[in-house]
């Protein structure tokens, strides 16, 4: 009896449960929280289910799953989890496979593919949807304030605010040049509320458009020439690097996916960009960004600062794409639906799915997907050169 | 926890402005490059010729 009560003890005793802590098992119930809504809401499931799972995994006991062992802290992790002698390889899987994010790797590697997967022709037949995608820059830059006024350094003031591109690779790219130290809370909360964007944006589009505004049904885009479609990655990329050189990492894997996908001699270059070498970089982008919100060094005060000025951005950057789409309603005499300015956010399709969804919740004969389509691209394109005017200005 | 400076917000605004301007001159420039880019001629379809 004794040898099975000694049995039982040492197995509780070595088990997940008595490593367990309060922190932990939020995180855990976030983690199931944000699973119920990727598989039961399909809230953006592609994103949702990795980074979900990143959460449990890093939150279960004594799995070492996201420890860093080399004394270097290589990986980033937590100096206390170092042990001497220890080979880069003898850290957890997870911890390795996110030297792809805080190296930038996975983030150009999305560019790639969201280059290769963006038709820039509703961009080019519109220009004016330009605007909308600064517009919707604004959320960075009253989270920036807010955030100075907190008390963060200008650098992680920066980092935290570029949450309101609504751009996961950017996010992740500035914040390992500025602020790399708070990465981990910056990539999570900028690719949960990109996941989050069909809760966080319709309220907000709804109590800043009047009922005839949300009605109108825009005219047909011109047809864009393959000519067009060619040269515009090329020469936008030249001209923006000129302008920012530090932001050619993003823009460039941005037009360089694009260009596989319009020369039209490259298919099957185009058709790995985005289909197999983006879905494998998703998996392993979003799986590392979860792990990272490890309980103990997650939940802390500064971390609920940043998760909550990040919806802050959010919220300001939709209003100034609103606000700007109301402004061009009126100029062009009612033919543009503001609804659209909230698709500047750069989300890429999730903005313009929502103010599609949204346009034909008022006018069901509306099709307004292909107009966001331009301020959403734009939004990319937007979102990255706040990054470089950010590095620009707070880079040491 | 937070400390509110409000000193660092009055020294904080300027960057604020000198980013949103710059999104929107580096805009602008776009918008013109595809203004540009819209009168390129497309090559005509041979078909089309015939």
């Amino acid at each position: 009896m004794e040898l099975i009560t000694n049995l039982l003890a040492g197995l509780w005793e070595s088990s997940g449960f008595t490593l367990l802590t309060w922190q932990n098992g939020v995180m855990i119930g976030v983690s199931f929280v944000f699973l119920f809504l990727a598989i039961a809401k399909k809230f953006e499931p592609l994103l949702l289910v990795p980074i979900a799972f990143g959460i449990l995994l890093a939150n279960l006991p004594g799995s070492g799953i996201m420890d860093d062992l080399t004394l270097s802290q290589a990986f980033g992790g937590d100096p206390a989890t170092a042990v001497a002698g220890s080979h880069w390889y003898d850290s957890g899987v997870l911890r390795i496979l996110y030297a792809g994010v805080k190296s930038s790797i996975f983030p150009c590697l999305i560019f790639l593919g969201v280059g290769a997967m963006t038709d820039f022709g509703p961009l080019l037949s519109n220009p004016i949807s330009l605007l909308l995608g600064a517009a919707a820059q604004l959320g960075i830059y009253v989270a920036f304030i807010i955030a100075i006024i907190l008390g963060f350094t200008p650098q992680e003031a920066a980092a935290i605010s570029i949450i309101g591109g609504a751009d996961g690779p950017t996010a992740i790219w500035l914040t390992g040049k500025l602020a790399s130290h708070l990465l981990a809370p910056i990539a999570l909360a900028a690719y949960s509320y990109m996941a989050l964007i069909p809760l966080i944006q319709p309220p907000i589009m709804k109590l800043l458009t009047t009922k005839k505004e949300r009605e109108v049904k825009m005219t047909q885009l011109r047809k864009v020439s393959k000519t067009e479609k060619i040269v515009f990655p090329v020469v936008v990329l030249v001209l923006i690097a000129l302008i920012l050189p530090s932001v050619v990492p993003l823009l460039g894997m941005l037009m360089l996916g694009n260009l596989f996908r319009e020369c039209g001699v490259v298919d099957r270059l185009s058709d790995t960009a985005q289909n197999a070498m983006n879905n494998i970089v998703v998996i392993l982008l979003g799986v590392t960004v979860g792990a990272t919100a490890n309980g103990e060094s997650f939940l802390k005060p500064q971390t609920l600062g940043i998760v909550a000025l990040g919806l802050t951005a959010f919220i300001f950057s939709t209003v100034g794409g609103v606000l700007l789409g109301k402004v061009l309603y009126v100029v062009t005499k009612g033919k543009i639906n503001p609804l659209i300015g909230a698709a500047g956010v750069s989300a890429v399709p999730m903005a313009a799915r929502v103010a599609q969804n949204e346009g034909r919740k008022y006018n069901p004969t509306n099709f307004l997907l292909m107009h966001a389509m331009g301020p959403n691209v734009a939004g990319v394109i937007g979102s990255a050169v706040a990054a470089g005017f950010l590095l620009l200005m707070f880079q040491n | 926890m937070f400390t509110i400076d409000f000193n660092a917000f009055l020294n904080a605004l300027p960057y604020m402005g000198k980013g949103m301007l710059g999104i929107f001159v580096v805009t602008a420039l776009i918008v013109l490059v595809v203004n540009a880019l819209n009168n390129i001629p497309e090559k005509k379809n041979k078909k089309n010729k015939d």
